[in-house]
């Protein structure tokens, strides 16, 4: 099998994988990362986004030997163990931006990169047109623009590193 | 109120794992040695299975088994069942087929499994899986409820596809309040078949325990026990000491994870076979044509009224589709949790209902989200505004007419209302909502070319499902309490056992909120335990918005136990008489003396046992307690939805929701605003956007997230939410239940709002663009004021 090497979470990590394993497949069951989640197959609900090279992107619908040498980031890299939470998830949190739980590492990582192409300043249409990514169930998306309008703010404040490496 | 307590806004204990991707889902869940399952499906709706050759497919690398639904008969593996039995109106039980894990003899929807292949991956399985050949000889298919009767016959037991033809109420009395009416409104309605889509799909792992014949099942449920319940009892896997069923965290459920579906049978049985753990994930495409759909019914509703807009009678014909077999507790949606809520919020004398439930060749439809109550509420939505639009009345005015005033209230489709104010809730909504600034909108909107829409759902639900007496008597095969297990430790913190549930729901926050409260203790000392049959009692999991209104009241319950045996315990540490001890704020005091005992002290003293001996009193701390309600709960509110609609393309913007409810005492008003948002997307979802639609020959065309249209961010408006409150006098809280309120009032609000704006009445969910735009062109515009 043919063997993959990319920096996860800021630590280099390599397997070997059949060609067609996605880039989920490897994060979750070579790395055990399992907080990426798959909804759909299809690209179309986006539980998948992590940042791949520091853009988000939806590990369904990457081939992880396609991530050769890049540098992933995914919802487990983004608070130091034991460290605080990174302002966005903690806005999630605040804000009751979750309820099952299952969409929201995919709706954290890419409120990350709306706040990394839009700025701090987010108005609430431009963060419901820049979802539309990404699914969710349970919330009726209320508080998680809530959520993604305060993260994004909190960022802008500095009181914590920003995501996109 | 304290900081944690009922009423606080408080922060969900079960967000810092879901947030960090530390969550633990089915498919998060890793066994050693597990293998992977892939289900071979039938494409066709309806065909005989004439032959399966799984030759091919055994000698593909790496696969362990190929089995077949022949082999899963031979090994006495048992059918579904349907857990709720519904008498036609001639006393006839309704016919319920066999509905194999696997299917032998014939297939019966696009989905349907015929075979499964173990693989030592996923990729080996499905390798395989393509491998198998199914010689199927082709039948036709009928998809249509409304054609389900006249089409070609899918199971032996039930002539005419008819499963049952149901009725409740008084025909006669119905007739004759017709035929004195002054205005009669009539109305043909489709309620149209959705998706529930969860967003984590279903998944299983089975694992056999060859050293102690035990069975472990981690899976994707609301109930876990009565999954046990049905796989052991009913088919017979395994006996129910000798099954575990694990539901750790489960990405949403909205129903569609109540009921027990074939592949964790399946799985199970092939665990054993193999004697390495099986695991199962559903691929969305799979999801979509196995996971149980939800509404499918094809109505005529009419509304009798006198000269006053004073509503007389109603009556309503329904055929509701029931698909392909009779999952869990199909048969109950259409009747129990339908007929029942026909009265609305309305004083109406007289109402008749009659339901014939059909199979077609179309994926099983059970209970999604409201189940029932959000069909019953669009037919009463949509005659009662049509009607005031024909009588020419305000609908505030013609619902201020017909609201029931006076509790308890006797409808005459089986409910006693126990409590409500229906006439607050709508007060407060219509300021909310700025209805008298409406028309200065609805001007300004006709400026820019567009119409403006005022859309009124005032609705009802019965939820705190449910005594165990009352849904006997009506077909249940089960009770419907709840249990809870409340377990004090030496050090004072403590253990909630609970039967419920939670999926989304924030059950480990307000349940924990209810012991802070009660018993004084900080909010971080208390964990909320659900989801194990090993861990937690018996119990009957969560749907119907009763995890509040019946799982917190079995906890009150248990707490009451544990704060009478806390007392004895510090009665002996102070040497006081046991009637002296008070508990307040988490203290024990004796009355009339400056004497205390902390709780934590009492609780080690009720486990070290020192001051007391066992003859006095058993030594420990910990306290059961299984609630049976004394009647269903009724939250009821008032949504205004105002829409915008183009009228050169048709498309809808919903530009205003105003939500006021009243749900009872709230433990949490964020997690419960939450569950209204969350709701009302989904009932927006299905009056503007989705929508399941098979061909005839029963394909589903809607079969993916690209054809299957979900609400997304921009799909919604923020929504204005308010509540009213009047207690449910039917537990001890006070609760009557949030979790479906949302997707029971959003839709009729949608509809009424839109049919307002463009001036017809011809108009069916989803109300697309295109179909708004052709009901615009079918009637004749109505002049913008």
């Amino acid at each position: 099998m043919p063997a993959v090497s990319m920096t996860v979470n800021g630590k280099p990590v390599s397997g070997e994988v059949e060609a067609r394993t996605l880039l989920v497949q490897f994060l979750r069951e070579n790395l055990r990362l399992t907080g990426t989640h798959v909804g759909c197959d299809t690209s179309q609900c986006g539980a998948c986004v992590i940042h791949l090279d520091g853009i988000a992107a939806k590990s369904c619908t990457l081939l992880a030997l396609q991530c050769e040498g890049a540098h992933v980031t995914t919802i487990e890299g983004l608070a130091e163990p034991g460290g605080p939470l990174h302002p966005m998830q903690e806005a999630f949190r605040e804000n009751h931006g979750l309820q099952c739980g299952y969409c929201t590492p995919g709706m954290i990582m890419a409120a990350l990169d709306i706040v990394r192409r839009k700025g701090n300043d987010l108005d609430e249409h431009t963060i419901r047109e820049q979802l539309d990514g990404n699914i969710c169930r349970c919330t009726g998306y209320h508080n998680i623009v809530k959520a993604i309008a305060a993260g994004a703010k909190a960022m802008g404040k500095g009181g914590a590193r920003q995501a996109a490496e | 109120m304290s900081a944690t307590g009922i009423g606080a806004a408080v922060r969900r204990k079960e967000d810092f794992r879901f947030v960090t991707g530390n969550g633990q889902y089915t498919d998060d869940v890793v066994r050693p040695g597990e293998t992977r399952a892939v289900f071979v499906r039938s494409p066709h709706a309806h065909a005989k299975i004439k032959s399966i050759d799984v030759s091919a497919a055994k000698t593909m690398p790496g696969v362990l088994a190929v089995l077949t639904g022949s082999e899963l008969a031979n090994d006495k593996i048992g059918n579904l069942i349907c857990g709720w039995m519904i008498h036609s109106k001639d006393g006839s039980p309704m016919k319920m087929a066999p509905h194999p894990a696997l299917a032998a003899g014939t297939v019966n929807h696009v989905g349907d499994a015929v075979a499964v292949v173990i693989g030592e991956t996923l990729a080996a399985a499905r390798d395989a899986a393509e491998k198998v050949e199914v010689d199927y000889q082709l039948l036709p298919a009928v998809t249509d409820p409304a054609k389900a009767k006249s089409g070609p016959q899918i199971h032996e037991v039930a002539p005419k596809n008819t499963i049952y033809e149901w009725s409740l109420g008084d025909a006669k009395a119905v007739d004759a309040a017709f035929a004195a009416a002054k205005h009669v409104t009539k109305l043909d309605i489709v309620n149209n078949r959705l998706v529930p889509n969860a967003i984590e799909p279903r998944a299983a792992l089975a694992e056999y325990d060859a050293g102690t014949d035990q069975l472990t099942l981690w899976n994707t449920t609301q109930n876990p026990h009565v999954s046990r319940l049905v796989i052991a009892a009913f088919v017979g896997m395994a006996p129910e000491h000798k099954l575990r069923v694990i539901a750790p965290d489960v990405g949403g459920g909205f129903g569609s994870k109540i009921f027990i579906y074939p592949e964790e049978v399946v799985c199970l049985w092939a665990s054993r076979k193999v004697r390495r753990p099986v695991k199962w994930v559903a691929e969305r495409a799979e999801s979509f044509v196995t996971d149980a759909h939800g509404r499918d019914h094809v109505t005529h509703a009419e509304l009798a009224l006198d000269e006053h807009g004073k509503i007389l009678a109603l009556r309503a014909k329904t055929i509701a589709n029931l698909g392909a077999y009779m999952s869990t507790f199909s048969s109950s949606v259409p009747t129990y949790l339908y007929g029942t809520l026909l009265s609305g919020q309305y004083d109406i004398p007289q109402i008749y209902c009659e339901v014939d439930a059909v199979y077609t060749n179309t994926v099983p439809v059970d209970a999604y989200r409201g189940a029932g109550r959000p069909e019953a509420t669009f037919v009463v939505e949509r005659l009662v505004e049509v009607a005031s639009r024909q009588m020419g009345l305000e609908p505030a005015e013609i619902r201020k007419r017909n609201f029931i005033k006076t509790f308890p209230h006797q409808t005459p489709v089986i409910m006693a209302y126990d409590a409500g104010d229906y006439h607050a809730s709508l007060k407060k909504a219509l300021e909310i909502a700025d209805v008298k600034g409406f028309g200065k909108r609805k001007r300004e909107a006709a400026r820019h070319g567009k119409l403006r829409g005022l859309g009124f759902s005032t609705y009802i639900e019965a939820c705190g499902i449910a005594p165990s007496q009352a849904v006997g008597s009506l077909g249940a095969g089960v009770g419907l309490w709840e249990s809870a297990e409340v377990r004090v430790n030496p050090t004072g913190s403590v253990e909630v056992l609970t039967g419920c549930h939670a999926h989304g729901q924030g059950h480990e926050t307000t349940f924990a909120q209810l012991v802070s409260e009660r018993l004084g203790i900080p909010f971080e000392n208390v964990s909320i335990v659900h989801g194990d049959t090993d861990k937690v009692q018996f119990g009957m999991g969560t749907y119907g918005s009763r995890s509040g209104a019946v799982g917190m009241s079995a906890i009150v319950k248990a707490l009451d136990k544990i704060e009478a045996k806390a007392k004895k315990v510090a009665a002996f540490m102070m040497e006081a008489a046991e009637g002296d001890i008070e508990f307040k704020d988490g203290k024990f005091t004796v009355a009339g003396t400056d004497k205390s005992a902390a709780w934590g002290d009492v609780a080690l003293n009720a486990y070290i046992a020192h001051k007391f001996t066992g003859a006095e009193l058993e030594p420990g701390l910990k306290e059961t307690s299984f609630y049976d309600p004394t009647n269903f709960t009724f939250p009821a509110g008032c949504h205004i939805c105002e829409v915008e609609v183009d009228a050169d393309t048709g498309k809808t913007e919903v530009v205003n929701w105003t939500a006021v409810d009243d749900f009872g005492t709230v433990i949490n008003p964020m997690i419960v605003e939450g569950q209204v948002h969350g709701g009302i997307a989904q009932g927006v979802g299905q009056a503007l956007l989705e929508g399941a639609v098979y061909d005839k020959d029963g394909q589903l065309l809607t079969g993916s997230l690209m054809d299957y249209t979900m609400p997304r961010a921009h799909d919604l408006p923020s929504f204005h939410v308010g509540m009213t409150e009047t207690k449910s006098p039917s537990n001890p809280l006070g609760i009557k239940g949030c979790g479906e309120a949302g997707a029971i009032a959003a839709p009729a609000a949608v509809i009424n709002a839109i049919t307002d704006a463009i001036g017809t009445e011809n108009l069916a969910m989803p109300a697309t663009a295109n179909a708004v735009w052709a009901a615009l062109q079918s009637a004749k515009p109505r002049q913008a004021a």
